[in-house]
This record gives C-alpha cells, sequence and structure tokens, in this order.
C-alpha cells in the first residue's frame, strides 16, 4: 500500500496544485462579505450624516425606548442611541483597522528579518517573541493600558503590540519554508540582492498565511476594543464606541434594555460577519481545508 | 519521557523569566519616582527613603531587577497601596474565585463540544453538520460580557430566578454560592462551547480521511466503534492544546466578565488596581496570571503524549 499524502503538512502555497475552482463564493463569505459591507457602510454613513447629533444631550428626552423620532431610543442624557451606534461603528472599525496594520507591518519585519537572518538573530527574536505570546493577548492590552493611560491611541498602540507576536510566527514560519526552494535560490544565483529577493520574491508569497491571520486578528481586535471599552480602560466617553455604550448601559439594564441590546448586536454582527469571512477565505487559502 | 519533561521544562523558564523582565519593566516605564509609584502619595518622607533603599534605586537596573526578583522568589509581592493588605495573599483568594469559574466552564465546554464537534465531522456536509457550524460559529461571535448581561436580565430580572449582584463563597454556604455562579460558568461555557466544537470538527475530519479509518471500517468495526475508539483519540489532541490556550486566555480576560457579574475575581482586582494606581497589585496580578498560563500551557504539552500516542517521548 503506498502513503495517501492526503494528511501532507502545509505545503507552502507556490508548490500547492492549483485546483480548479471550486463555486466562488461559498454562502459563508456571501453572508460575511454582505454583513461586514453594511457595517462598513454604516460606519461610512455616520461620517457624513446622523440623524441626531450624537453628543448632544437633552435631559428632557432621557432614557426614551425606540420610537419613530428616536429609532433606537435614547440613553441617559438624551442622546441619540442610534447615532451613537453609527458614530461608534467608524471608531470601533477604526481603531481595530489601525491596530491590525500596525501589527502586520512590525511582525512581517521582524518576522521576515527572523526567518531570512536565521542563527542568532533568529534565536534571540524567537526567544523575545515566545515570551511575549505567553502573555494572553488581552493581558498585555490591559498592561499597556495601564502605562499610557485610556486614550484612543493608546488602544491603538496596545492592540497592535500585542497582535505583533502572532504576525511574526506567522510568517517567520512561511518564510522558512519558502527560502529554501528553488525559485528563491534562482533569484539569489541570477545576481538579485538579499533584500530584493526578500520582498520581491518571499513577501508576496507569504500573503496568504497573513490575510487568513489579520482577518481573525481584526475579530480579536473589535472584541478587545469594546472588552477595553467596557471596562473603562479604551475609548473615554463621552465619545461613543459599541464597548463604552454597552458598559453605560449597565445601571439600566432593568429599565431601559434597549441601551444594553444594539451595541452588544452591533458588536456581535460585527464579529459574525468578520468570523464567516475569514472561515470562507481560510478555506480558499490554506490547502489544507480544502474538500 | 524524563528527558521531555525536561526539555518542555527548559523553554518555559527563559520564558517565565522574561515574563518576570517585562512585568518588572512597566514600573520602570511609568514616569515617576518608582518608589512613589510603590507607596502612592500619602507616603511620609521617611518610608519613601527607606523604599527607595529596598528598591535598590541607586543602584543599577541590573542590581534593581535581581532585588526585586528575589523578592518575587520568596513570595514577597509588596503591599497594596490602597488597603495596605500584602498583595500575594490577596492575589491568591481573589485568584481562586476566578480560577473556579473558569475551570468548570472549560470542563464543561469541552464535555459538550467534542461529541458536537465529532457529530458534525462525522456527518460532513449534512444538514446537521451545517446547523451546528452555523450555531458554533454564532456562539464564538456573542461577546461574553453582552451574552452575560443578556442572561442577567433574563434570569435575574424578568425572570427572577437568580440574584443579580452579590457573591457567597462556597465555604459560607454551597446552595447560594451556586446561584451566583449559575450564570457566569452558563455564560463562559456557551461562549467556549463554540470555538471548541469547531476546532474537533476539523480536526476530526483531518483524522476521518486517513487511511487507519478506512482500515477499521474494513475490519467491520461499527461507526461507533470507529469514531470513539479510533478517531477521538488523535482527534482529541488538537483540541487539547485549544483547551489549554483558551484556560489562559480566560484568565486574562476574565475581567469583563466579573464586571458583568460583580464577582470578587482576579480580573476585577486587576481593573481596580488599574484604576487606583495600585502598582504593586497590579504587577501581582499580571505575574500570577502569566505563570498560571504558561504553566498551564506546560501541563498540556506534557499531557498532549496521552491523547495522541503518535507523539511518543
Amino acid at each position: 500500500m503506498s502513503p495517501k499524502p492526503s494528511c501532507a503538512p502545509l505545503a507552502a502555497p507556490a508548490a500547492a496544485p492549483r485546483k480548479a475552482p471550486r463555486a466562488w463564493p461559498p454562502a459563508n463569505a456571501l453572508i460575511g462579505a454582505t454583513l461586514l459591507m453594511a457595517l462598513i457602510l454604516l460606519a461610512l454613513l455616520g461620517l457624513l450624516w446622523t440623524p441626531f447629533d450624537p453628543l448632544r444631550i437633552d435631559l428632557l428626552s432621557r432614557l426614551q425606548a425606540p420610537s419613530a423620532v428616536h429609532w433606537l431610543g435614547t440613553d441617559e442624557f438624551g442622546r441619540d442611541v442610534f447615532s451613537r451606534l453609527l458614530i461608534g461603528a467608524r471608531t470601533s472599525l477604526w481603531i481595530s483597522l489601525l491596530a491590525v496594520s500596525c501589527a502586520v507591518c512590525a511582525g512581517t519585519v521582524i518576522g521576515m528579518l527572523a526567518g531570512y537572518l536565521r542563527g542568532w538573530t533568529d534565536r534571540l527574536l524567537m526567544m523575545f517573541n515566545d515570551a511575549l505570546l505567553a502573555f494572553p493577548g488581552i493581558l498585555m492590552a490591559l498592561g499597556i493600558m495601564a502605562i499610557i493611560g485610556a486614550s484612543q491611541y493608546g488602544i491603538v498602540l496596545a492592540l497592535g503590540i500585542a497582535y505583533t507576536p502572532s504576525v511574526v510566527r506567522v510568517v517567520r514560519g512561511s518564510v522558512l519554508s519558502l527560502r529554501e526552494l528553488e525559485f528563491i535560490e534562482a533569484s539569489r544565483v541570477i545576481g538579485n540582492s538579499e533584500l530584493y529577493t526578500m520582498f520581491r520574491h518571499i513577501a508576496p508569497n507569504c500573503l496568504a498565511p497573513l490575510c487568513v491571520l489579520a482577518t481573525s486578528m481584526f475579530g480579536w481586535a473589535l472584541l478587545s476594543e469594546s472588552a477595553l471599552s467596557f471596562l473603562g480602560l479604551g475609548v473615554p466617553p463621552p465619545a461613543a464606541t459599541w464597548g463604552n455604550m454597552l458598559a453605560s448601559s449597565r445601571p439600566y439594564i432593568a429599565s431601559a434594555s434597549w441601551l444594553g441590546i444594539f451595541p452588544g448586536l452591533f458588536i456581535c454582527l460585527a464579529l459574525l460577519a468578520i468570523n464567516l469571512f475569514g472561515d470562507a477565505l481560510r478555506d480558499r487559502l490554506d490547502p489544507r481545508m480544502r474538500k | 519521557m524524563l528527558r521531555f519533561i525536561l526539555q518542555k521544562l527548559g523553554m518555559a523558564l527563559p520564558t517565565l523569566l522574561l515574563i518576570s523582565l517585562m512585568v518588572f519593566a512597566l514600573i520602570r516605564l511609568i514616569p515617576g519616582d518608582p518608589a512613589l509609584l510603590m507607596l502612592g502619595d500619602m507616603a511620609d518622607p521617611q518610608s519613601l527613603a527607606d523604599m527607595r533603599r529596598n528598591l535598590g534605586l541607586d543602584h543599577s537596573l541590573v542590581t534593581q531587577f535581581l532585588i526585586w526578583f528575589k523578592a518575587v522568589l520568596s513570595g514577597d509581592l509588596g503591599f497594596s497601596i490602597s488597603t495596605r493588605e500584602a498583595v500575594l495573599p490577596l492575589i491568591l483568594e481573589r485568584f481562586t474565585v476566578s480560577a473556579g469559574i473558569v475551570l468548570v466552564a472549560v470542563l464543561l465546554a469541552t464535555l459538550i463540544a467534542v461529541p458536537v464537534g465529532l457529530l458534525a465531522a462525522w456527518k460532513q456536509n449534512s444538514a446537521l453538520d451545517l446547523g451546528l457550524v452555523m450555531s458554533a460559529t454564532l456562539l464564538l461571535s456573542i461577546p461574553s460580557f453582552w451574552l452575560g448581561l443578556l442572561l442577567l436580565y433574563a434570569f435575574g430580572i424578568k425572570l427572577g430566578w437568580l440574584p443579580v449582584v452579590g457573591y457567597v463563597s462556597f465555604g459560607q454556604d454551597p446552595w447560594q454560592a451556586l446561584s451566583y455562579l449559575v450564570l457566569p460558568i452558563v455564560t463562559l461555557t456557551l461562549v467556549e462551547v463554540g470555538a471548541i466544537t469547531r476546532m474537533a470538527r476539523a480536526s476530526t475530519i483531518e483524522v476521518l480521511r486517513l487511511e487507519y479509518i478506512a482500515h477499521a471500517r474494513a475490519k467491520g468495526l461499527s461507526e461507533s466503534a470507529v469514531l470513539w475508539r479510533h478517531a477521538l483519540r488523535n482527534a482529541f489532541a488538537p483540541t487539547w492544546t485549544l483547551v489549554g490556550l483558551i484556560l489562559g486566555n480566560l484568565l486574562g480576560g476574565i475581567a469583563v466578565l466579573e464586571t458583568v457579574f460583580t464577582l470578587p475575581g482576579i480580573g476585577r482586582l486587576m481593573v481596580d488596581a488599574i484604576f487606583a494606581r495600585d502598582y504593586p497589585v497590579l504587577q501581582g496580578c499580571l505575574l500570577l496570571i502569566t505563570f498560571v498560563y504558561v504553566l498551564v500551557n506546560l501541563f498540556v504539552d506534557l499531557l498532549y503524549p496521552l491523547f495522541d500516542p503518535r507523539v511518543k517521548l
């Protein structure tokens, strides 16, 4: 009996045989992408127009239930919940996007250095990296927020630093498997510089696993931002994010339940969109996951 | 076997050392006099001078770290600025509250999720599988603090079955303690069932494609024997690793849940310490949680060969 290669370890993307494309897009990608687009459109809409001024305090109409005027009700200061959700979408998505971008940029540079230079650089970098990975992400973000204090760009920095080690690990792994392949050897043989080879030939081939990781990191970042803001360590009020809206709804849970229901629903929908989209992306890009 | 254990321990030690270094650096990174940070604004000049000498502030950073690390190793984590309590007993007491909740929730989640994931993988691409995967993804997407609020609203306020605010320890009154802990545990279990189900399903699908499963089927074994006796063992190994990671992450992120249910756990203690600028307590919490995280993962690694016989020592 000849061994079947059905459980072969993850081959480098370049070496994976191109299979006939399956029906694309699959249902989960479609639902995820639609939801995500809808949220992004809402966030963009919040840039241009909101039904009410999200920061205007109107004590005469505080804690009103959803109605034709205030679609999703008003909060304890009489501010319109729907308007606050719209600008909250912008804040939450923007912070997550920035944090993931920071992590991807820093992680790619460090990971490529470690994977390409190897030797002592690699060993030292990875020892430090593994120690950072041993910090649960949210805990590290908490520690960093303790140093720099609660602010919008503080969270970006904290989450960016917290997620960099995972990127380093993934990029280094791909670089290590790629640099042994023939086309890299060929690039070096025809006289291309190491730097050129690294960015022209190695970096593009790290893209697939990086995309999958970045998508799930976007979800973690969104959840962590909400959690930090919920704890009061994220974006400080009166600015609105889904997390701090949820936190300030807590005293009114019995009398004004809509205050807690809608922000949570938005976080949940955003995470669902990212998870569905990420699954579809992984199925597509990770050869192991193909059926 | 001994070599394997020593090797794993050898990998954990530098990690623990680096973590201590980072927690030490945390206080030094905050602008201001570390002695003042450790004692608070109300400290008198005499105790400040004592603290400066104890921290070794007139020596090099290396010496300062060694002084601090020696104290940590002997269990001396300093005193809380706000309550003047010794840090170590305080964080240990709060830690047991959090650890109990997390352990029970992860155990329940594993017991539910692994059979469900196995079932979904066995019926791969059927309507049942699709339904289970969708439910798992949905559960995975619900933030624990929102689910907690919703459950609190439903069972605490609308139905009035369970108390909304408070905590009683098991030693005082087991039944009452249970009534306070049911909702947090159910919340965490539901959230983690999603992640573990997906992992168990994915790894079972990979295992079911292997030849030894075809062989087991060809031998004429019943499907349940194939699944439970042959597939489960190999499929559980990656899930087991995930369970270890989840345990650690939950301990790190438990603060939000403890805030929702007003539980006196270590997460809440840490967040309160951040607000109160109670740096000795913050350092203690960070150290304890990360040490436990590393040890849990070490323990998971050491038990791994039990579940995956292919990893021979």
